[in-house]
Formats: C-alpha cells, structure tokens, sequence
C-alpha cells in the first residue's frame, strides 16, 4: 500500500535566513492516526505548510499519495484537507458560505456542495451557526468550521494543526470523538500537538520534532513504554560472564564491569537485586542513567508552559 | 482538475465576488452613482451651459462618455484590488492556494468579478445620465469592446495592486495619486484639440487618453486618437497586465513564504 505521506530530508530556509528545518523525513501510512509533537517554533507548521503549497520548501521531496508536490501538486492537494493553527476566515463570510465556496474550489458542483456543508456542519453541531457571520463566532465554534471546511471535499489525509488549542474540555472530548470516527472510517490523520495527552488519546504513531529536526519517531504504545522505564547502571566488582539473563528485565553488558538494567512500571529494583545476588555478581555502585526522552519531554512541558 | 471542476472553482470565485459587492453596496455602487450625478449636475448643466460646443457635442455630451469611463476604471479597479488585499490580509486566501485550483481560474475569478462590478456601475451611471442628456451610441459594438477591454485591464492592474500591498493605506495611494490624476488628465473633460501642442503630446503617453477616447468614439463617433491604435494600446497593456500578474502567482511571491 502505497504511503498516505512521504517527506523525505524537508528542509526550509525562511527568507531572513532562519533554518525552520533541517531535513527531516517521514512516512505516515493509509489509515494511520499520527502526532507531530513538539514544542513552540520546532517547525510543526512550517510542515504543514510545505505539504499544502502555503510555505515553498528549500529542499527535499514531498508527496500525497504518490502525488509528488514537484511534479503533480494539484494531484497532491486533492487528497488533502487543511485545519490551520491560526483563523484564516474573511470575517465577513457566513459559515455556510465559508464551506460551500471551499467545496467549489475543488471543483464539487454547486448541488453536491451545498448537501456536504449540510453533513459536515452538522456532525461538527454548527448548522445552527451557519449564517452567522465568522467574526461573530467563539473560537472553538471557528474551529470546528475550520474542521468542516477542511472536510468539504472528503480527502484522504486530514491534516490538523494543534486543533482544540481554546477549546474547552468537553468540546475537546467531542472533537477528539468526531475524529477517531473519521479515521475508523478511513481518512488518515495528522494531527500537531504540544500535548502527549492529546497525542495518547488519539494517535497510534508519533513523530516528535525539536528546532527543525525529528528527534523520534514511532508507535505512540512503545514511546510510552520508554516513557515509563528507568536504566540502572550497575557497577560491578567481578568481572561479568558474557552473558546475565535475568527473568522478565532487559539487560545489557556494557564493558566487562557494567550492566545496563531496564526497569519497566510494576517492576521492583528488589527483583534485580535478588537476581544479581542468585548469580553471584556483587555490585559496588548503582546509578540511574538519565532518561533522554523524559528530559525531552521536561523540555517540551517547559517550552510550552 | 478536469476543465468541468475548473469552470465550477471560476465560477465560485465570481459568485463570491458579486456577492461581495452587492452585501456592500453602499460603499461599492452608491458612491459612484452619486458622484457621477453630481459631476453631470456641475459640469453638465451648470458649468456646461457656458462652456457651449466641445468636439462637436454640447458639453454634456461630449463629458459623459468620460464619465461613464471614470466610473468603470475605478470601481473594477477598487473591487479587485479590495477584494483581493483583503483576502490575503484575512489569510482567506489560502482557502483558494491550497485548493487544486489553476492560478489563471484564480485570476480569472477575480478579474471577472471586477469587470462584472465595473460594468454594473456603468449601466448605473448610464442611467443615472439619462436624467441629464440623450445619448445615442455610434457603435455597440466599440462601446462593449472598450467597456471589457478596458474593465479587464483596470481590474488585472488592482490585483497587481493587491499583490504587492502590504497595509490598507498601499491600496490607496495608486487610486489617489496615479489613477485619478491619469483620468482626470486623459481628456474626459476637455478634447484634446484644447491644449496647446505641447501638452497635448504629452498626454499621448497617458494611456488613459486612448481609453477615454476610444470609448467616446463608441458612443459619439468622434476621437481625438485613432480608434484602431487605442484598441491595440489597451491590449497590449492588457496582454502585459496579464502575463505579470500570472507571472505573480506563479512565483507565489508575496501570497506563499
Ligand atoms: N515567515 C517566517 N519567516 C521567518 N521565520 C519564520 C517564519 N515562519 C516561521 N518562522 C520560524 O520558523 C520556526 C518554526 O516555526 P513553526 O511555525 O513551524 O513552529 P511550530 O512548530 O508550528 O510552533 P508552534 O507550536 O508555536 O505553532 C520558528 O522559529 C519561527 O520563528
Ligand atoms: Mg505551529
């Protein structure tokens, strides 16, 4: 299957000579539901807007469904539906004129236009609203028009930067509900995030990006797993045999004295210990190693606080 | 995007644009409407009774031509470079670039939309001088030519306009200190035949001199230009304004970072 998203080695220079991002590549697949998390000025929208045409790249290949942005950008932008971080409306446009004219601009006749207005507005409970002008609208209420105006033409690959930033709670229960639903139905999502909350509600892949690089990328279940484990390192007073297994923990030799011990939640140290003493390695020091995703992500709580 | 799709995306574009002027119409086809009344009042009936013949004409005759001229340069200028400055400062114009539309379908959308408003004010303001004087039209024919031609040129140059303002006060300043002054001096007011030889080369470098005239041939019969060189001079500004402002859109310069 081919992939829903391929970037490869996306760089962008902006015009005052700011690096915005210095290579990265990712692949998202059909049916994915994927975070881009990062912190503030990482290059998460800068992303984004290489992918829909509104940024021009400075180097690298980018394509939609096979669709290279190079060769066949038009192809590209038809799978593609954009919720953008910031409000993009004419203030004086209604709603519903807001999503029908969007619909237009690809090209859906004017009849089939106005009926998926009607269907989109109304999942995302702003068919009440649709005459009201845009200006006029709270901003969770300009949101959720955004998602629907994104939805006009059912593309493939909805793409949404950090989407219930000013959303209240519930709002972002129902909104969170809404795209799992899309997605179990088929369309792939990407969505940015500064939250890991958000990104482990909804997503199942997970690439994170820091000052124009990818510093990770993968299943949103092993992140956590990495999240929630410390790395003891044991100094040992023998020389170590070639190889230690200990039942249930990952061990590594690091040098002929050092062990390198992965202790997952529910696990207790006590366990390790016992074991150790079993096989006869005596330790004369312990430490913990520091966590690199965990510092990452005091980085990115700090970033954003 | 099959040519069906791109004739639905042209003709949103267009929709929206009327649309958008007739919401406003206070500030889009009032304004000219009354102007243009009192401009006939002023020059027409009472300026123009003492001034007798021009070209030919009562003065009346002979003004409201130029008149009618002035009202469609300004408004399907304003209306697209407005409209589209707007857009980009709202950033709605990114609903259109990231949208599988051509660029030309953008421009086209646009520009009719301006011509559609220019063209408007004119059957306004023709009405609006019926009031005043009778008008027989020489030829139909040159008379709708020069109204597209020149609505066409006027509306390419306000989306040029449009691309390259940054603040609401840049989509003046070419209005009130080029445009104005051009038309003014392009003979709406007086024939050429007035000035002294001079000046009166001088303003064959004003293009708006060819329009007036070509268009006050359509209705009069009478030019102060040759009306075959003032078709070629309107298009060919046409044809430049063109290739610019899709040069423009191509380039993504100024629309995309
Ligand atoms: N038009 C521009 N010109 C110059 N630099 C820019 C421009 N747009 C963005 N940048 C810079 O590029 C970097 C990445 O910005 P980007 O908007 O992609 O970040 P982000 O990850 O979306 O951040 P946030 O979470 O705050 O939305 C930032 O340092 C920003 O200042
Ligand atoms: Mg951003």
């Amino acid at each position: 299957m081919i992939p829903a998203l391929t970037i490869e080695n996306l760089s962008k220079v902006y015009s005052d000579g700011f690096e915005a991002l210095k290579g990265i590549s990712l692949e998202v697949q059909q049916g994915d539901f994927f975070a881009l998390l990062g912190p503030n000025g990482a290059g998460k929208s800068t992303t984004i807007g290489i992918i829909c045409s509104l940024v021009a790249k400075s180097g690298g290949r980018v394509s939609v469904f096979d669709a290279d942005i190079d060769k066949d950008f038009p192809a590209a932008k038809k799978h593609l539906g954009i919720v953008p971080q910031e409000f993009n409306f004419n203030m004086f446009e209604k709603g519903i004129d807001i999503v029908v004219n969007q619909a237009g601009y690809y090209g859906l006749p004017p009849r089939l236009a106005l009926q998926r207005a009607e269907k989109y507005l109304k999942e995302l409970g702003m068919w009440d609203k649709r005459d009201v002008p845009s200006r006029m609208l709270s901003g969770g209420m300009k949101r959720r028009l955004m998602i629907a105006r994104a939805l006009v033409h059912e593309p493939r690959l909805l793409i949404l930067d950090e989407p219930t930033a000013g959303v209240d709670i519930e709002m972002r229960r129902s909104m969170w509900d809404f795209l799992k639903r899309i997605n179990a139905e088929g369309t792939t999502i990407i969505l940015t995030t500064h939250y890991l909350e958000e990104a482990e509600a909804l997503c199942r892949h997970i690439a994170i990006i820091n000052q124009g690089k990818i510093v990770e990328n993968t299943s949103i279940k092993h992140l956590l797993r990495q999240l929630h484990k410390e790395v003891f390192i044991f100094d040992c007073v023998e020389k170590l045999p070639d190889t230690v297994v200990i039942d249930g923990f990952t061990v590594r030799l690091m040098d002929a004295h050092t062990l390198e011990i992965e202790v997952e939640k529910g696990q207790y140290i006590n366990q390790v210990f016992s074991a150790l003493d079993t096989l006869g390695i005596h330790i004369s020091s312990m430490r913990n190693r520091a966590n690199r995703l965990e510092e990452m992500f005091v980085n990115l709580v700090e970033g954003t606080a | 995007m099959t040519r069906q799709e791109q004739y639905v995306a042209f003709m949103t574009i267009v929709r929206k644009e009327i649309k958008r002027y007739m919401r406003i119409w206070t500030q889009t086809l009032l304004p000219s409407a009354i102007t243009m009344s009192l401009y006939f009042v002023i020059f027409g009936s009472l300026i123009g009774s003492r001034i007798g013949e021009m070209g030919g004409f009562s003065y009346m005759q002979f003004v409201v031509p130029g008149l009618i001229m002035m009202a469609i340069i300004t408004n399907s200028y304003s209306n697209v470079v407005a409209s589209f400055f707007g857009s980009k400062f709202s950033h709605s114009v990114e609903e259109l670039l990231v949208s599988p539309t051509p660029n030309y379908v953008i421009l086209m959308g646009y520009v009719v939309g301006g011509v559609s408003r220019g063209m408007l004010v004119a059957v306004v303001v023709t009405i609006v001088s019926l009031f005043f004087t009778e008008l027989h039209i020489h030829s139909y024919f040159v008379v709708v030519l020069i109204v597209v031609m020149t609505a066409t040129l006027f509306s390419l140059a306000g989306f040029i306009n449009a691309v390259y303002a940054n603040s609401f006060d840049d989509i003046s300043i070419v209005p009130t200190f080029i445009l104005t002054p051009l038309i003014y001096l392009g003979g709406v007011f007086y024939s050429m035949d007035l000035l002294p030889e001079f000046w009166a080369n001088v303003s064959r470098l004003n293009p708006l001199v060819y329009v007036v005239n070509a268009f006050r041939y359509g209705v009069l019969g009478v030019s102060d230009v040759s009306l075959p060189f003032a078709l070629g001079m309107i298009a060919l500004f046409t044809v430049v304004a063109f290739a610019f402002s899709m040069h423009l859109l191509n380039s993504g310069k100024r629309l995309r970072q």
